[in-house]
């Protein structure tokens, strides 16, 4: 009888805990939307910002923060592919393997600011790229590598070994039945897996502040030739993304409307990001029946 | 003759591939390992030239309460690290407390209490929570919470609680979806067992899920405190950042991770104050090392039990 009751009571406590955890999200995404999205436009999606007066956009850290994000996957994703297929296809189980899972390990949980602070080291002081958007997409890569990996070896794991026999039993070697058979029946979950990825690069700041730099130069949108140093795709020109000026603006407090531009711009985070979440999902089902019989 | 001669000791395109494919791919995971390397070798490096260079005492480093780099006295700047190191600590273990309960409350309804309606909704809830970015918290933060403590404690609102109650919802998803793996591993034969024995649900979860699943959920919870520990900017955006001991959890403070943040772009490289910087970024690293060990040894514990 007395059981009886206490099992009600923790049944309703579990129930209580759920409801606050489901309230707390909702608060969260209720706060951002309210009051993000009325300050979006497009004039704010498009213009630079104004560091010192009221009625900037977010122009080009939005451009900064997709540039970084695809160069950050160019540099990422082929040497994540070939790391997790030499770990799950070819190799052995044995001290060696188990030490550099471990290492994989411990890159993946060190702080992104430790991350952000051997890119500044390495790449802006060591190699002189200064901060530029390469020094950015180079620390971003030491920071999606991990994950990444471990995305794709899960998602090559996932493909039954009867695909690995079939392809050795035709006499093609290794290497083949890899990229002609398991690549292509994992490609659903490693598009997956980049997506989900990305949504994380989309989002990091910490790396970035003193790698990309905390500026963002006026661009001329007209200009596509990357040597030039107001062209969008200059590789060594500074780049703040839209993470590190909701960042910076925050901490620095001049902009005279920081608060609006700050929630706009966690709007437009949050927004993407739920994009790549839902894309991902969405795609990974679609790809999955198209490429496969089922 | 020599035809066949030559085409059967000469590897054909196919193993040449083959061996190329290998070596290239044992190329990219070898790089990914001379980037941990290269990452331990120089912090290390760098965190050791406070003690080398600069004659820093290691245990006054570790125990001094003056932080004042840019200071010398008796021949080595003031750098003591203990007002960061409380913080980061206090602020980790004081957010970490809170998740617990919330995040085994809400893996229990995941998987034992309301399965699938606790799934349908828990789940989405939870993998938004994760990909909300840090500085978004911080925002979040900087004109939520902190405005709340200063109506309900005065002062100015940041410090050590504005930054817990951050950390709290971002380790929280973290944990919980540890928790939920560590207890769906629980055989569904040891819940039906104690069910059997005339055991209410509460008496199974409690009695039979629970420990068995203990191992797993010291991992989620060293593994979240790992995350909030490492956590940089959401962090140094509400705790106020001033270098004092934290002798309240409603005045400004600082964790490691908001001072390297505030720090490295205001000093200049090589001078003490910068090396005292990198001396911070020195036990960040070994923190995230010890929090990665004791993972292991959690994890090789639960498996010689079974």
């Amino acid at each position: 009888m007395n059981a009886k009751k206490i099992d009600k009571f923790a049944t309703g406590i579990l129930y209580t805990i759920a409801g606050i955890v489901v309230l707390i999200l909702i608060m969260l995404l209720g706060f951002i939307i309210l009051r993000g999205v009325p300050q979006l436009s497009w004039s704010f999606l498009t213009s630079p910002s104004n560091a010192f007066s009221a009625g900037g956009g977010i122009g080009i850290q939005l451009f900064n923060s997709l540039y970084l994000l695809i160069l950050t996957m160019l540099i990422s994703l082929p040497i994540a592919l070939g790391a997790s297929i030499y770990l799950n296809e070819y190799a052995k189980p044995g001290m060696i393997t188990n030490t550099v899972r471990t290492m994989i390990e411990i890159l993946s949980s060190l702080p992104s600011v430790v991350v952000g602070l051997f890119g500044f080291l390495l790449f802006v002081v060591q190699f002189k790229l200064s901060f530029s958007i390469v020094s950015g997409a180079l620390a971003l890569t030491v920071f999606n590598l991990p994950l990444l990996t471990r995305s794709i070896e899960e998602a090559l794991k996932a493909i039954s070994n009867d695909q690995r026999n079939g392809g050795l039993a035709l006499g093609i070697s290794k290497w083949e039945t890899v990229t002609k058979i398991i690549l292509p029946a994992a490609v659903p979950s490693i598009v997956s897996g980049l997506i989900l990825s990305a949504g994380r690069v989309f989002g990091e700041a910490a790396a970035l502040i003193y790698t990309a730099g905390q500026s963002a130069p006026a661009l001329n949108f007209g200009n596509w030739n990357p040597f030039d140093i107001d062209s969008p795709l200059n590789p060594m020109r500074p780049a703040e993304t839209l993470a590190v000026h909701i960042w910076k603006i925050n901490s620095e407090g001049i902009m005279p409307d920081a608060a609006a531009v700050s929630a706009g711009s966690a709007a437009v985070l949050i927004i993407v990001v739920l994009l790549f979440n839902l894309s991902a999902r969405w795609l990974g089902r679609t790809l999955y029946r198209h490429l496969t019989a089922s | 003759m020599d035809k066949i001669r030559a085409s059967i000791l000469t590897p054909s395109r196919s193993s040449k591939l083959e061996r190329r494919g290998k070596w290239l791919s044992l190329l990219c995971l070898g790089s990914i390992c001379i980037v941990v390397i290269a990452i331990f070798g120089f912090i290390t490096y760098r965190g050791l030239a406070t003690f080398t260079t600069d004659h820093v005492s290691l245990s006054k480093f570790l125990t001094g309460t003056d932080w004042n780099p840019s200071v010398s006295k008796s021949g080595a700047p003031l750098v003591g690290a203990l007002p960061m190191i409380a913080g980061s600590f206090l602020i980790t273990i004081l957010a970490t407390a809170l998740a617990i309960p919330f995040a085994i409350g809400t893996a229990l309804m995941m998987t034992d209490v309301t399965p699938k309606t606790g799934t349908r909704i828990l789940q989405p809830v939870l993998e938004l929570l994760v990909g909300i970015p840090s500085v978004v918290y911080g925002f979040v933060g900087l004109t939520v919470v902190v405005p709340a403590m200063r109506n309900i404690f005065g002062g100015s609102g940041f410090g050590i609680l504005s930054g817990t109650f951050v950390l709290f919802v971002m380790v929280l998803p973290t944990i919980t979806s540890m928790t939920v793996d560590a207890l769906t591993s629980v055989p569904k034969s040891f819940r039906y067992a104690s069910l059997a024995l005339g055991a209410t649900r509460w008496q199974t979860i409690y009695k039979v899920v629970l420990r068995s699943a203990t191992p797993g959920i010291l991992t989620a919870i060293v593994f979240g405190m790992a995350r909030a520990f490492g956590e940089a900017l959401a962090v140094q955006m509400v705790v106020g950042n001033a270098t004092l001991m934290p002798y309240s959890l409603v005045a400004p403070a600082s964790t490691l991770t908001s001072v390297l943040t505030t720090g490295i772009g205001n000093t200049v490289m090589g001078t003490a104050q910068n090396d005292a910087l990198w001396s911070l970024a020195l036990i960040l690293l070994i923190m995230s090392l010890t929090f990665n060990l004791a993972i292991h040894l959690i994890a090789n514990r639960g498996s010689l039990k079974r």
